[in-house]
């Protein structure tokens, strides 16, 4: 558990594609992830590992079912490690600004 | 999808009775959660609130299950903002497991409400907690006061 294996597991187009669709919808099966993708199960399989070993992935049995979920903790701590010692009122300020920008249509 | 749900984990340098004493004891609470204090006697079957640094009581429940230093189970409802108290009670299990250089802590928040705001508005709060908690208790300081 180190910010090198975040990193890593950041650093693929295919695993933050997996986290944000858990992001969008919490608590997935394989199966569920799997669909609709251009990768075969066993890749899928592969990179939520990846995923789990650096904590950003974790997971739930119920009943017979992995659920798997997002844990933005390890994010949460990379931020804190850099943004936390700034104003967070204005980053948010910042990010909402952008968000709402880039939500408008083009002209 | 039956309800909503977020399981997030995080991974502390401690043993399971220091995290213990930091997540039950409001002298520990009140420096990594932003001022706020659990009331509780930590026993199932025993009420319990959360107070913001000003009294307001923001959540009330019930320990539904203690076994400390390992699990405690809270039936949890907002009490501040009415949308988010119409959806009842929600169920919050923190786990806390011992491995071999570090202790992981899971905490589970549920409800039986799909889309449900009260998973929302918790699940923005917890990761911040989390990263003060781990802070405070391998630094002895917290990142955000």
């Amino acid at each position: 558990m180190n910010d090198d294996a975040v990193f890593r597991a950041l650093a693929d187009r295919s695993r933050r594609l997996l986290l944000d669709r858990l992001f969008e919808r919490n608590g997935q099966t394989l199966g569920d992830l799997c669909e609709g993708l251009d990768m075969t199960r066993q890749a899928v399989a592969k990179h939520l590992a990846i995923l789990e070993e650096a904590n950003l992935v974790s997971w739930r049995r119920q009943s017979r079912e992995k659920l798997h979920y997002i844990n933005p903790v390890p994010i949460n701590e990379i931020a804190e490690r850099w943004i936390g010692k700034f104003e967070r009122r204005e980053l948010d300020a910042l990010s909402e600004l952008k968000a709402r920008l880039e939500k408008q249509p083009q002209t | 999808m039956a309800g909503d749900k977020f399981v997030y984990v995080t991974f502390i340098r401690t043993t399971p009775e220091a995290l213990w004493e930091a997540l039950t004891s409001p002298e520990f609470t009140r420096r990594y959660w932003f001022g706020v204090v659990m009331d509780a006697e930590w026993k199932a079957g025993s009420p319990w609130r959360m107070l913001y640094p000003d009294g307001t009581v923001t959540d009330t429940g019930e320990i539904l299950e203690c076994d400390p230093p390992r699990r405690a189970v809270i039936r949890w409802q907002n009490e501040f903002r009415p949308e988010l108290k119409a959806e009842g009670f929600s169920r919050c299990v923190i786990e806390v497991e011992p491995l071999e250089k570090a202790v992981k802590l899971t905490v589970t928040h549920m409800i039986d409400v799909d889309d449900s705001r009260l998973i929302v508005a918790v699940s923005g709060g917890w990761p911040r907690i989390l990263s003060n908690l781990k802070s405070l208790l391998e630094t002895g300081e917290v990142v955000l006061n």
